[in-house]
């Protein structure tokens, strides 16, 4: 065995360990990786469950009765409305 | 001595070992060695897929991953169907072991008797039963919390549909397993529905994934969809029309807004309706989507289309004058009739006073072919391409086997049938200077389909005074009047088809029209059937629905009024029903 040979093996050695390491580091990673896909898929659900919350609580009918019933609230009739046009108007005009 | 004792001439030391000790020595290490070596042949090598069976089974697994399905959103992105998971309690009845007290705390969390859940872990030779599936994610916590031995959640998906009976039968409704059922869900199956995916991992001892080995299938969620629906005139439609259907005591109505340049369907709607959240009793007829699947005579709304064919011939002019036999007129056996009697009427004033006579005769004047042919152009006997499942193409003979009385008669809409939805769209073609817009059920975003020319600009548009005169105090729906908008439309009131004959007093009454005249912005048609709490005429029942529905939309559109605006005095307190809303 020479000293050439040793050098060899102090290198086979080390790179053994470096796969070692690095198959735990990716290990860590995934795991990482992992973790934040399903806060991901969580927070989809979330959001999903979110919209569904707001679209109940914003239902036209439980808007107009709450307007209506509990806030006394009514719409103009064509009578009381003023009709302003400021000249941007996107409608044609006829 | 120590001399000695290393003195190789000792006799005692002077044994000669035999040969065969040392051999047998070797030979029983060397075979020792073999059995190893054969040993991790058969392992390695032939025994080698078993045992990586089973090394795989200790830590690989497949997991499913799962695919949502797509959201359906109106045009102005408000969720109408939404997918979201939530949780199944199931037990073992076999191994749940719980006490009165824990059994007590978990009836009061699922809000159900603690007989009826005694009762479902009483069979104690099952092994799965629901306790109760489809938990909403706070009670799933609770459950989740109260750590009983032998239950467990179960994860499933279930979708919601916030405006509930509003838009019930235009998005239709998914099985359990999340398969599309009925309208939309059941068209755009493909497009919403997700594909669940696959991979293998290896997991740890504690169930947590540390490799990810394969993909075997990527999971693809489903599409969103984007509908043409505007949801505040959907609510707004759903809302006038069940009180109208209410209110005449009707067996069903109809009501489809259409946008009169592009021919989106801005709502659409029926009564009876049913919950999509909660199917539990609904009946077939309540599911029934009127406006798309339903075949009806349409009575006057026709004649609009017999004008303006016979306005193309060049015989006609809007000031040509029709004699009406005093509503009265004899075609080979039969008598058709006006509900009110005329004289010499103008043919604007065959549409404003809804004469039979007078669309019959116009009709006769005209070819059978040519008559047809304008009236398959317009949409009239094919299914519009909208996608939902079912839709009716209506019934429309073919010209070669017309004889005259069914020629007249078709010209007031009698002896044809069509859906509200084909007829909304037909009205396209007085929105657009002739050109029939096809439906649709999605956002457009570009220019569009161009559409197919039916009528000349001419004609068609000679259409749209007529139709505002049947608006007038003269014509037969004063009703449908806007204030601060023109209004062109046209009443239908026809007896319903009954044993190879008509029924006597039964009715559907219709209206269909269009505003602001100057520039249509909104095509809306409603259809009542069979209102029997008195008024059966379509000016009666069906035009004030079209009132409401369109003065509010055209509000919440922005859309500029074409008329003054009557401003009475205002009172200083207002009280009452309010008529806009």
């Amino acid at each position: 065995m020479s000293r050439g040979h040793l050098f060899l093996l102090l290198l086979v050695v080390l790179s053994a360990l470096g796969v070692v390491t690095s198959q735990h580091r990716a290990r860590k990673a995934f795991v990482a990786l992992e973790q934040a896909q399903a806060r991901q898929r969580q927070l989809e659900v979330e959001w999903g469950q979110l919209q569904l919350e707001q679209s109940t609580w914003a239902m036209h009918a439980r808007v107009e009765k709450i307007a209506t019933a509990q806030l006394q609230m009514q719409l103009p009739d064509a009578a009381h409305t003023r009709v302003v046009f400021t000249g941007k108007s996107v409608e044609a005009q006829p | 001595m120590s001399r000695i004792a290393i003195r190789p001439t000792s006799h005692l030391l002077e044994i000669y070992l035999q040969q065969w000790r040392g051999r047998l020595v070797l030979g029983l290490m060397l075979s020792g060695f073999l059995v190893l070596a054969g040993r991790a042949v058969y392992l390695q090598g032939l025994h080698h897929d078993f045992l990586q069976r089973k090394g795989d089974a200790l830590a690989s697994r497949v997991v499913e991953l799962p695919a949502h399905r797509g959201m359906i959103a109106d045009r102005n992105g408000e969720p109408l169907a939404i997918s979201t998971p939530v949780e199944s309690l199931w037990a073992n009845p076999s191994s749940v072991d719980t006490s009165a007290g824990q059994l007590k705390q978990l009836a009061s969390v699922l809000q159900m008797p603690v007989s009826e859940l005694q009762a479902k872990l009483a069979d104690k030779d099952r092994e799965f039963v629901y306790l109760k599936r489809r938990l909403p994610p706070d009670q799933a916590e609770a459950v989740a919390k109260l750590g009983i031995d032998g239950m467990s959640l179960q994860r499933e998906y279930r979708r919601y549909y916030p405006a509930g009976e509003v838009a019930a039968h235009l998005l239709g409704f998914t099985s359990v397993d999340d398969n599309g059922q009925e309208g939309m869900e059941l068209a755009y199956q493909n497009w919403l529905a997700g594909v669940p995916g696959s991979r293998r991992v290896l997991k740890d001892r504690k169930g947590n994934v540390f490799e990810d080995v394969e993909g075997i299938l990527s999971p693809k969620p489903g599409h969103d969809l984007t509908l043409s629906i505007d949801m505040r005139l959907q609510y707004l439609a759903y809302r006038e029309l069940n009180a109208a259907v209410q209110e005449n005591k009707a067996k069903a109505g109809a009501i489809v807004v259409l946008d009169a340049k592009t021919g989106e369907i801005l709502a659409l709607a029926n009564v009876p309706s049913f919950n999509p959240n909660n199917r539990e009793g609904v009946k077939p007829w309540q599911m029934r989507n009127h406006a798309v699947t339903d075949e009806y005579e349409p009575g006057s709304t026709m004649k609009p289309f017999t004008i303006a064919a016979a306005m193309d011939t060049g015989k006609y002019r809007p000031d040509t004058l029709i004699d009406t036999e005093n509503g009265s007129f004899q075609i080979g056996p039969k008598r058709i009739h006006d509900a009110h009697p005329h004289g010499m009427l103008t043919v604007s004033q065959v549409i404003q006073k809804s004469s039979n006579v007078g669309a019959s005769k116009i009709a006769l004047s005209m070819a059978p072919e040519y008559m047809w042919t304008a009236l398959h152009n317009a949409g009239f006997g094919t299914v519009p391409q909208v996608g939902f499942p079912g839709a009716a193409s209506g019934s429309l003979r073919p010209y070669q086997h017309w004889r005259p009385i069914e020629q007249a008669t078709m010209s007031y809409g009698n002896g044809i049938s069509v859906s509200l939805l084909q007829l909304a769209r037909a009205y396209t073609i007085f929105t657009n200077h002739g050109v029939l817009k096809p439906v649709t059920m999605l956002k457009q975003t570009g220019p569009g389909d161009p559409g197919v020319r039916v009528f000349s600009a001419k004609s068609a548009d000679a259409l749209i005074p007529m139709l505002e005169s049947v608006i007038s105090p003269e014509g037969t729906a004063p009703q449908a009047a806007l204030d601060g908008y023109r209004v062109a439309g046209k009443t239908g009131t026809a007896h319903k088809p009954d044993r190879g004959g008509y029924s006597a007093d039964r009715y559907i009454a219709s209206f269909i029209g269009f505003a602001p005249a100057s520039n249509p912005r909104l095509i809306i048609a409603v259809m009542i059937d069979e209102p029997s709490a008195g008024q059966y005429y379509g000016g009666t029942v069906s035009a004030p629905v079209f009132r409401k529905v369109m003065q509010s939309a055209l509000r919440q559109l922005d859309v500029a009024p074409d008329k003054p605006i009557t401003h009475q005095p205002v009172p200083t307190t207002v009280v009452g029903e309010d008529e806009s809303t």
